[in-house]
């Protein structure tokens, strides 16, 4: 009998949560974002002023990109890719799963070799000299990051000598961690991921040894009739946006 | 090219997992059996607070006892003390330090059954040993250990099964370094992100077949155990 009230007592509750939480019943929408994990804390800040100016409701998952590209094609509830590469935008693009032309470059990867002991990193001396046991990176197999530390190492000539110290995180989140926790000595991470730091010691990569790590940003076919998820692309392309993104490292397509 | 790409990409992985596996599986036959006996024997009032910590395991998301793990093992943990010994700096990205992951991990899987048997053997068989004038020790060997054979063999192949099938703890400890810490699901999981598909299926529909054998087996196991015994 008590089990019985409860239950009704619930769907009750379950009916009129419905009723509040429905789209339709308000004007506010919810997009659904896959965020390439070294954007994530200039994420967060947008979606937290999307909301304030849009009413919108951003809601952000975060991990590497190649994992978002499987499972985007496997129809993932998404509307929005923000990648940290250019190729899986635009396949998504070729193989249908994102609007025609809807992919563009929202922001410009840096890169910064980075330690946790202050004055460790001062240049690429550090490289040539090799004074460490492990250097972590991100997978090159699938985070364009880790393609880029490669670069770099080869650019400089010690990839070989590193070689066997090299370790890989997942993620570019992880291959931070590793340098954070401290079992890795030194890492290739993003910019945006110490722009809040002030310990340690870091060196921003010259451009000129990497091909530029460009991110781009695609609206997905299930986002093409979603308010929230437009408003969102026409946001992350205007000033408050790009004034986001710069503050957190990167650089913004078209300007140095 | 294919054959060189396989063995490099899918059998360094499946060498790996199973060397993982069995070492874990023989450290935990070794560690675990004493730890089964005095759960299963003593009288202490606190060692189910002992049994607990054995247990946790098996609610813990994997990706706690990975972020344990990692501090732990780091240079600043007992792990980076350890690793010094041979001049390593952290026992984070490497063999021991999966297996010592994988040891905390797979824990609960190997005592739980020992300790069962033990229990279900009761103190009779012993004190019987005992008026037989078998020492301890011989009665442990002689008498114990048989009769609680099926729950060495069951601890076993869940440890080791458990073991093949681990991915949050390795994934979080690992660095993905080919022939050290690479080990299958890790691999299927890059192949997956990578699209190569193709490799991934070969991977990931033969862990569905092995784990199958190993589920299956271990019941037709318990099934004759039990039909021996009635």
């Amino acid at each position: 009998m008590f089990m019985k009230v409860a239950v009704r007592r619930f769907s009750f509750f379950y009916l009129v949560a419905a009723i509040f939480i429905s789209p339709t019943a308000t004007f506010a929408e919810t997009v659904n974002i896959a965020v390439a994990a070294n954007f994530t804390d200039p994420a967060k800040e947008m979606a937290q002023i999307f909301r304030e100016k849009t009413g919108h409701d951003a809601i952000l998952s975060f991990g590497p990109s190649g994992q978002f590209y499987a499972q985007i094609k496997e129809s993932a509830p998404f509307q929005i890719f923000l990648s940290a590469d250019e190729e899986r935008p635009k396949k998504l693009v070729e193989e249908g799963f994102a609007v025609p032309n809807g992919s563009f470059t929202y922001a410009i990867g840096r890169l910064v070799l980075w330690s946790k002991k202050p004055g460790f990193v001062k240049n690429e001396e550090v490289l040539k000299k090799g004074n460490f046991t492990k250097i972590s990176i991100a997978n090159p197999a699938s985070a364009p990051y880790g393609v880029a530390a490669i670069e770099v190492m080869k650019a400089l000539n010690v990839y070989d000598a590193l070689k066997s110290k090299i370790v890989e995180g997942n993620s570019i989140a992880q291959t931070f961690q590793f340098v954070d926790s401290d079992n890795a000595e030194l890492g290739f991470i993003a910019q945006s991921q110490i722009m809040t730091r002030t310990d340690g010691s870091g060196w921003q990569v010259p451009q000129k040894l990497y091909k530029e790590i460009r991110q781009d940003a695609v609206l997905l076919k299930s986002g093409e009739n979603n308010e929230a998820a437009k408003a969102f692309i026409t946001f992350l392309k205007g000033s408050v946006a790009k004034n986001i993104i710069k503050k957190f490292g990167y650089a913004i397509p078209g300007k140095p | 090219m294919m054959t060189q790409d396989l063995s490099q990409d899918v059998l360094t992985p499946i060498w790996l997992t199973l060397a993982l596996a069995s070492s874990t599986t023989i450290i935990l036959l070794i560690v675990g059996t004493p730890l089964a006996w005095w759960l299963a024997r003593s009288k202490a009032r606190w060692k189910e607070v002992v049994a607990a910590f054995v247990s946790i395991p098996l609610v813990l998301p994997p990706t706690v006892l990975g972020f344990y793990l990692l501090i732990a093992l780091g240079p600043n943990g007992p792990g980076g003390a350890l690793a010094s010994l041979w001049g390593a700096r952290t026992l984070a990205f490497s063999f021991p330090g999966l297996l010592i992951g994988s040891v905390f991990y797979s824990m609960p899987f190997v005592v739980q059954p020992i300790r069962n048997a033990f229990e279900a053997m009761g103190d009779r068989p012993l004190e019987v040993a005992a008026t037989l004038r078998a020492s301890p020790c011989r009665a442990f060997w002689s008498v114990a250990v048989p009769l609680a054979s099926p729950g060495f063999l069951t601890g076993a192949i869940l440890g080791f099964a458990h073991t093949i099938g681990e991915f949050g703890v390795v994934l979080m400890i690992g660095g993905n370094i080919p022939g050290q810490t690479k080990v299958l699901s890790i691999a299927v999981y890059d192949f997956v992100e990578t699209s190569q598909w193709a490799t991934a299926h070969l991977l990931a529909g033969g862990m569905v077949v092995l784990s199958f054998c190993v589920i299956f087996s271990m019941m037709l196991i318990e099934k004759r155990l039990r039909q021996a015994r009635s």
